[in-house]
């Protein structure tokens, strides 16, 4: 299925390449990068592109271009999936996907990629079992690996790769059992101009990291399941109990995953938490514009709403902008035109606004839109929603684990159109 | 090498097991002439009971020989029950080879559509396809009905359908696609809809996921608008998306774009019109451009939209305007003219070839509705034709010749010089074009014949372009695909086979297990419905006798129905093998109580968000194979006991009898004048506080008569005509009553009356598949309707204070039919009674946005106060206040659901002329209700 695996960096260079079955010769890129000229954009680049002889099917991720070479019919999305598991799994091992990290730790890369696909067909994909046969990388055994020549590839034979739960490895043990989760929202939504919403709907997944010793089964319920539309499972969860009782039943993997994801029907309303007062208006026939943005909290429960940023792609004609935050501070890169405002906390008391003056280029016609405002922001300890995590029942093991909930609410694609 | 395959492939261990599967495309891309020995291997793998090797063994085959469908046979019910506990890469690969043995080995379940079409059923099939047909080509393939056998599906089919029903719910996306193309090509129509919901949430993953699924949605809905239209808003465009998934989205959202959702699409896409990003916006226009060809109501306000575009200061999006308005110009010229002369003009500045072509072009087409500007234009062109693009060269060529013909005293000279330049042009193109036309337009010696006909030739009329999606006819690629994406043949590409004519034998599944008792049992069943099917009507002649007491069963439908459901789940747990999944573990009474929560879930959930689609049947999508089989078994036993359930229909029917009576009186009732309509206690009460009232103010006397008979709103509309209904007929009305169970609920009398000769047992209402938040109050089931009969039942329907239709189907013991009550505005309210003051008080806080205000004039007949009251109190249900003034007429009533006033306020002057004012919080209901009530009145 996937003949090899191409490592391409921001400014073109293939630094890495992996071939599974006979060897592709890298003047195949040739016919990325020549897509990747037109598309302008980064993020333009066709996902999928046919070559006389192979397909080239890419992602790109962390300013990296991971690009697979495919001979034969595949499903496109098996092929994106799996190089977004691939680029997970380094995310894992080394903290970061990026060169840097790939370079220093070429030979556990080589090591996972090899384990990962077999002849072209992914082969071991879980977390779980990658570190049973390839240890990741610390400082004491690259030490000690470099005095005694030994690699870190285990001997034995993942034992989850043969049991029911391939997810989870055996024996594990921890002096400190915990299991916590991270119920994260994010509200996705388009306010038009005149405040109204356009589209709203929330977006959440629960998080969780696990340390528990042996083979605990684990039930977590909510208080108000009903609440959720549209979700998608761990393979680890028990999708007849969900079904029927609407209980997430479930043996979990060791460490950190993500438990489900889900959606909120957007029949129920959802509550914006910020609303922007904005001016934004270039003149007819002069070099300047003005530019007054507003932010105050709306519908915020109760909570302080912090982390916010605002980020604004300006107009190609915008030359520089001079302007002065009330709170935080503000940038504007003249080469991307990209302004971006950090504004932190919002106190009711003073609401915080950004106003000033927008440089033109003299004599460009003046744009005929005005920018939108995608706007970033956090509040703890509230699931928008409303979803709450009833109870959490451990069966299968004697000890008494340490337990805990944690809800945020951010933003998720929210945008202001003005 | 194939020794240590072989060896391996026997092994203890799975996963040596599974390690050799992998070995075997290795093998064969080394060695292909081993191919038969491989094949050997891999048909004993597929044996293999282990979730671990099922995946690999698959893709091996899939690799070495996906032509050999007959290995699959034998191994399709282990694998389909499998395939959940198997990991997610081999689920993607198991999934689209079930995809495509499945199309050579089950019938297409919409393989009956063209039976369908004419069936009633089609409403609630497709909108697509749904338009009025003539009663009479109805009822002669009603006759002709009967003689086709229906199509049943088969059980495997079901079962694979339901088993990857849950994989929509993986955290994979490429999983979830694979499910959404087995459904989209599997699936009955009613059923696709349930993976609309999955595709929409992968929107949310990495951009490439997204720009493979959007691909995939835009082909899926052109087939299935129905699907997606719930989820409009999910495709709407951020500023911040990249290109290539705006226009993707763009695409869906023009695919979705209908009737309905036109209004709120527009508007999006005038917000992307002023987007930056210039590409977009030129898709953006092309879109509107496909949005007017489809939908012809909102034409004229796209063209207008483009027209406006055509000050735009960017050229590019002028020009895109350009190309589509001449596509749009095109339909209906003749009104347009105005629009022609703006862009003969627009000549003089555009400078994008492709657009000046497309002015050149639309002048010449219809120089008759511009006489004088366009020899103009030519004049202008003439000059400037050397410098001019070869694309509009060959126009300017193509509208002298067409000047030339249609004026040739003027343009004459001008063509001539044109065509002169051409003739010398660099481009053989439009040297050859040059003096093709010469030869064509200017009479000489020997081509008189041709140039006798030049007219016809360049002046035909020309059909109307049809703006249609690039997406039209891809899905003859299997989706999700990469053929798909590429809309072009992929190496290795296996075709998705056609639906077989005739459904192969499907014993061929059966496997040969000591304890496949079960089994045989299933095959008689399936023999048993064969003799039903066949002649449907019921005049089943001998039968075999059914193995368990007839009588029984048919007391009880439930029963048998729950019996063979169960019955099916455990000829099911003896199939799949119960090696090492824990769930599978349990008892098949257990899964059967969780298939049937599962089904209740899933209905509850609909109800909840279900979306007014018509196309998303969701009913038959609970996917339970359990429910669907024993529905058709529980009918054969009706059949079979046919003479038993006569006898022990018999005692109901007399008892029905005089209850059928009184209702048929009832049923009278609703021809005589509405004032004799029963009054139900409640209303008593109120009209008599209404007199009360009426004497504390004494103003108008008109008031009595027309509160105390409460006007029937509406008369009787059709639910279902006596032919669709197949003898069936049934009317509807609107009985302004309070609905006893809810007080929210809008009362609807429904009058059955059986035309046939037959009795029509049963009738009862279906499950009805609703917009949210609508809901239904099911009438009591009419157990028997005598031929000639008729009955009046009452359901309450809460329709939430929209015009949304109900649908809900209305079931009789052997049909269904889909139909639906659509409220006119008036009906969702109920009167209240105020007192003026309060009237104003109410109405002082109802004003701004909530006031609607509209001016008409009265005609004659209608200026005396009683017709005036009583034409709007028949349009909404609305009680009168008393008012002091006498040209003053006021009304209040509430919403059924939300309680919301809704005031109406009539100024009438004595010369006619009259004011219409209605406040209420519901702007819909008020714009509607103006609407209503000004026809009413000036009628």
């Amino acid at each position: 299925m996937i003949h090899s695996l191409f490592l391409i960096n921001c400014s073109g260079d293939i630094f890495l390449e992996k071939h599974w079955k006979s060897v592709v010769s890298q003047s195949v890129c040739d016919y990325f990068f020549e897509a990747q000229e037109k598309a302008v954009d980064v993020e333009n680049v066709p996902p999928v592109i046919s070559t006389p002889h192979h397909y080239l099917i890419s992602i790109y991720r962390d300013k990296l271009f991971f690009v697979s070479v495919i001979q034969t019919e595949v499903p496109p999305l098996f092929v994106i999936e799996f190089l977004h598991r691939v680029a997970d799994t380094f995310q894992d091992y080394f903290g970061e996907c990026s060169e840097a990290a790939i370079k220093d730790n070429v030979v556990i890369v080589y090591e996972l990629l090899e384990e990962m696909l077999d002849n072209g067909f992914p082969l071991a994909t879980e977390s779980n079992i990658l570190k049973e046969l390839i240890k990741p990388p610390t400082i004491l055994r690259s030490v000690v690996n470099s005095i005694t020549g030994s690699s870190n590839v285990g001997d034995t034979l993942p034992t989850g790769q043969l049991s029911n739960i391939p997810w989870r490895r055996a024996g594990v043990k921890y002096t400190n059992n915990e299991a916590y989760f991270d119920v994260v929202e994010e509200i996705d939504a388009i306010i038009d101009k005149s405040g109204s919403t356009v589209f709203a709907e929330i977006q959440g997944v629960i998080d969780a990291c696990i340390k528990l010793s042996g083979m605990p089964d684990l039930s977590l319920s909510f208080m108000n399941p009903r609440l959720l539309d549209d979700v998608s499972f761990h393979p680890c969860i028990r999708f007849k109990r969900w079904e029927s009782e609407r209980v997430l039943s479930f043996i979990p993997p060791d460490g950190n995953f993500r438990l489900i994801s889900y959606r909120v029907s957007s029949q129920n309303l959802v509550a914006i938490p910020v609303y922007v007062k904005h001016s934004i208006s270039f003149k007819e026939n002069s070099s300047c514009g003005r530019f007054d943005i507003t932010i105050g909290p709306k519908q915020n429960m109760g909570k302080t709403i912090e982390g916010i940023t605002v980020t604004v792609h300006m107009p190609k004609v915008v030359l520089n902008m001079n302007l002065t935050p009330t709170q935080g501070s503000y940038t504007f890169d003249p080469v991307t035109k990209v302004l971006t405002w950090d504004v932190g906390k919002i106190t009711p008391q003073k609401l915080p606004s950004l106003k000033g003056l927008v440089n033109l280029q003299s004599g460009a016609p003046k744009p005929e839109e005005n920018p939108s405002l995608n706007i970033q922001f956090k509040i703890q300890q509230l699931a928008i929603s409303g979803l709450k995590v009833n109870r959490l029942d451990m069966y299968g093991e004697k000890y008494k684990p340490f337990k805990g909930v944690k809800y945020v609410t951010k933003a998720g694609k929210f945008q202001v159109r003005t | 090498m194939m020794l240590a395959i072989k060896e391996a492939a026997s092994d203890m261990s799975p996963y040596v097991r599974k390690t050799a599967a992998h070995a075997i495309p290795k093998l064969y891309s080394l060695d292909s002439d081993q191919k038969d020995q491989l094949i050997e291997v891999i048909e004993k793998l597929l044996a293999d009971k282990t979730t671990l090797v099922a995946g690999s063994v698959v893709m091996a085959f899939e690799e070495v020989c996906p032509e050999r469908i007959d290995l699959i046979h034998k191994n399709y019910r282990k694998l389909c029950n499998l395939l959940i506990d198997v990991e997610e890469w081999g689920q993607v690969v198991i999934i689209s080879m079930l995809t495509r043995y499945a199309r050579t080995q089950f019938l297409s379940p919409t393989q009956n559509e063209s039976l369908l079409e004419e069936n009633p059923e089609k409403a609630f099939y497709g909108s697509e396809e749904d338009e009025a047909k003539g009663p009479g080509s109805e009822e002669a393939t009603a006759t002709a009905l009967p003689a086709r056998k229906p199509y049943v599906m088969d059980p495997d089919h079901r079962l694979l359908l339901r088993n990857t029903k849950p994989l929509l719910q993986s955290r994979s996306a490429a999983v979830v696609m694979a499910v959404a193309q087995l459904y989209f090509h599997l699936a009955p129509k009613a059923e696709v809809g349930v993976i609309a919901k999955a595709l929409v949430r992968l929107l949310r993953s990495h951009s490439e996921v997204q720009y493979v699924v959007l691909q995939n949605v835009a082909t899926m809905s052109i087939k299935r608008r129905g699907m997606f239209e719930p989820y409009l808003k999910s495709f709407y465009i951020r500023s911040t998306d990249p290109t290539q998934i705006k226009i993707l989205k763009l695409e869906v959202l023009t695919n979705l774009a209908n009737e309905t959702n036109i209004p709120t699409v527009l508007r999006e896409f005038q917000t992307y019109i002023r987007s930056m990003d210039k590409d977009f916006v030129a898709a953006t226009i092309q879109a509107i451009g496909r949005c007017a060809t489809n939908i012809g109501r909102v034409r004229d306000t796209c063209l207008n939209g483009l027209v406006q575009l055509l000050s735009n200061r960017d050229e590019l999006v002028v020009a895109e305007s350009v190309v589509v308005i001449k596509k749009l110009l095109q339909m209906q010229p003749a009104q347009h003219g105005e629009i022609i002369k703006h862009l003969a003009k627009l000549t003089d500045n555009i400078q994008v070839p492709m657009a000046r072509a497309s002015i050149l072009w639309l002048i010449g087409e219809y120089c008759e509705h511009v006489p004088r500007i366009a020899p103009d234009v030519l004049r202008k062109m003439a000059k400037s034709f050397t410098a001019e693009e070869d694309i509009v060269k060959l126009q300017v060529i193509n509208l002298a010749a067409k000047l030339y013909l249609t004026n040739s005293k003027q343009t004459k000279l001008l063509t001539q010089y044109v065509l002169s330049l051409a003739k010398y042009d660099q481009n053989y193109d439009i040297r050859d074009r040059a003096r093709f036309t010469r030869q064509l337009i200017v009479p000489s010696e020997q081509g008189g014949a041709l140039s006798r006909h030049a007219k016809k030739l360049f002046l035909a009329p020309k059909p109307a372009p049809v703006l249609e999606s690039s997406f039209k006819d891809r899905d003859h690629f299997q989706l999700g695909s990469l053929s798909h994406l590429l809309n072009a043949k992929a190496t290795g590409y296996q075709e998705l086979p056609d639906w077989p004519e005739e459904a192969p034998d499907p014993s061929v599944r059966n496997v040969e297990v000591p304890e496949w008792t079960k089994c045989s049992n299933r095959e008689k069943r399936k023999e048993k419905e064969k003799p039903f099917y066949s002649d449907s009507e019921g005049e089943s002649g001998p039968t075999e006798s059914a193995d368990s007491d007839p009588g029984s069963e048919s007391e009880s439908d439930s029963k048998s129905s729950s019996e063979s459901g169960s019955g099916e789940s455990n000829s099911e747990s003896d199939n799949e093998d119960q090696e090492d999944d824990e769930e599978k573990g349990r008892s098949s009474e257990s899964e059967q109580s969780e298939e049937e929560g599962k089904k209740k879930m899933k209905k509850r959930k609909k109800v909840s968000e279900g979306q007014g689609e018509g196309t998303s049947s969701d009913e038959g999508s609970d996917s339970s194979s359990s429910s669907s089989e024993s529905e058709m078994t529980s009918e054969t036993e009706e059949e079979q006991v046919e003479p038993a359930s006569w006898r022990k229909k018999t005692p109901p029917s007399s008892k029905s009898a005089p209850a059928a009576k009184e209702i048929s009186l009832l049923d009278l009732e609703d021809f005589t004048p509405p004032s004799v309509q029963p009054v139900s206690p409640p209303m008593v009460v109120s009209t008599s506080l209404a007199t009360d009232l009426e004497g504390l103010t004494l103003t108008d006397s008109s008031l009595v008569p027309s509160l105390l008979s409460p006007v029937l709103g509406v008369g009787r509309q059709e639910l279902l005509h006596r032919v669709a209904g197949e003898g069936l007929a049934v009317d509807y009305t609107f009985s302004r009553q309070p609905f006893s169970g809810d007080p929210h609920m809008v009362s609807v009398h429904i009058h059955f009356s059986n035309s046939s000769d037959t009795p029509i047992k049963g009738l009862h209402v279906g499950t009805p598949k609703l917009p949210a938040g609508i809901s239904i109050q099911e009438f009591p089931e009419i157990e028997s309707l005598a031929p000639g009969e008729s009955a009046t039942a009452i359901m309450g329907i809460n329709f939430c204070d929209s015009t949304q239709a109900a649908n809900f189907q209305l079931c009789t013991q052997t049909r269904q039919f889909y139909v639906s009550i659509q409220p006119p505005v008036g009906e969702l309210m109920a009167p209240v009674f105020m007192s003026e003051n309060e009237f104003k008080k109410e109405q002082g806080k109802l004003t701004g946005m909530n006031e609607i205000t509209e001016k008409l004039t009265l005609p004659d007949t209608c200026r005396s106060d009683h017709v005036v009251v009583q034409k709007v109190t028949a349009t909404a249900n609305l009680g009168r206040v008393p008012c002091g003034t006498s040209d003053e007429y006021r009304f209040a009533g509430r919403t059924l659901t939300s309680g919301s006033l809704v005031l109406l306020t009539l100024d009438a002057q004595p010369t006619g002329a009259a004011q219409l004012t209605v406040n209420s919080e519901k702007m819909v209901i008020g714009t509607m209700l103006v609407k209503d009530v000004v026809q009413a009145l000036t009628q």
